[in-house]
């Protein structure tokens, strides 16, 4: 239903059966220090947080696992397969953060090129095929071309995630169009992952009407990340309202707000 | 003399007691075994199984867990 007074009416966001509370999810990576990581998350309002699977340090001269930091009854626990180039190798990362015993869901990256974090979308679809008959919600991280995405959708992805810019670049969005045709086209749910910089880019990417946003190191790397957080709350909060609002229409000449008549003599 | 077989743990040979079971190698490396998971030989092997899980010399055992990422 839709007024002209209130706009639509937002509805939670679910992906593979399970709703979400925030449409901000962040990472856990880069971070100076846990206890900012944590103050940010917290910040952020966000719900779903992310993390790396990696081997355990046995000498212990790095950190301890994150789990000595978040907690999982508060926190969804998102693992991805960043680091990943091979399908095969995407799929034994999926399987392992499987078996830690908090969720189905994993953030599926396969990676193409070590410059610029393209994902390799060959090798994307080809895992995301094997999860999903191994059953598990896959959310893809893809770049922006709408036919990959598209074919994602197919292999059962629970969620496909543009990307806004590449990984780690703070450049925005880069390519609203299509991601916007890709909103547009998908009826599964479309996260924009990675690229975002400050949170006019969060805000714009939102108004695009995509369903969330994923980012870490606009956070992370912020000089003031929990201050940075705050802002992304409410760049997200704001880009949605402003998504179902409704835009007012662009001109290119000027339209006066004020009343052309009643002008003195 | 207490007979010993050489593992490769995340990378690293180790030297352990023979007949070491998985959970027995998690006890050595001091890691409680719900705050990782484990593969033995590029195989899953699930927490309840650890115990019955003896080790042999060769064996490669990667010991994961979560850490930061995005």
């Amino acid at each position: 239903m839709r007024t002209q007074e209130h706009g639509r009416v937002d509805q939670s966001l679910v992906i593979g059966g399970r709703t979400f509370r925030s449409r901000l999810m962040v990472g856990t990576g880069k971070y100076t220090d846990n206890q900012t990581m944590v103050r940010a998350i917290e910040a952020s309002g966000a719900e779903v947080v992310t993390v790396a699977v990696r081997r355990v340090d046995l000498d212990r001269t790095k950190e301890e696992g994150m789990l000595h930091h978040l907690d999982p009854q508060r926190h969804f626990l998102l693992a991805n397969t960043a680091g990943c180039y091979t399908a095969d190798e995407a799929v034994r990362y999926a399987r392992l953060a499987r078996e830690a015993g908090f969720n189905e869901f994993i953030k599926l990256e396969v990676i193409g090129d070590q410059e610029t974090l393209m994902p390799d979308v060959a090798g994307l679809i080809e895992a995301a095929g094997v999860l999903v008959r191994e059953g598990f919600q896959v959310m893809a991280y893809t770049n922006e071309d709408l036919i990959t995405a598209l074919r994602l959708e197919d292999a059962g992805c629970a969620a496909v995630m543009p990307l806004a810019s590449p990984i780690g670049s703070g450049l925005g969005l880069i390519n609203p169009y299509s991601v916007r045709t890709i909103k547009r086209r998908l009826s599964v749910p479309v996260i924009v992952d990675a690229g975002v910089g400050t949170a006019s880019d969060a805000c714009v990417t939102m108004e695009q009407g995509v369903d969330g946003i994923l980012m870490n190191t606009a956070l992370a790397a912020a000089e003031h990340p929990v201050t940075m957080a705050a802002a992304m709350r409410h760049a997200v909060e704001a880009g949605r309202l402003a998504y179902l609002a409704g835009r007012m229409p662009r001109r290119e000449i000027a339209v006066p707000s004020s009343p052309v008549t009643g002008m003195l003599d | 003399m207490t007979a010993h077989v050489t593992v490769t743990v995340n990378g690293t040979d180790r030297q352990i007691a023979a007949e070491s079971s998985l959970l027995d190698l998690l006890a050595a490396l001091e890691l409680d075994p719900r705050a990782v998971v484990v593969e033995l030989n590029r195989e899953i092997v699930r927490r309840p199984e650890l115990a019955a899980t003896q080790l042999g010399d060769g064996d490669s055992i990667e010991v994961v867990h979560f850490v930061g990422g995005g």
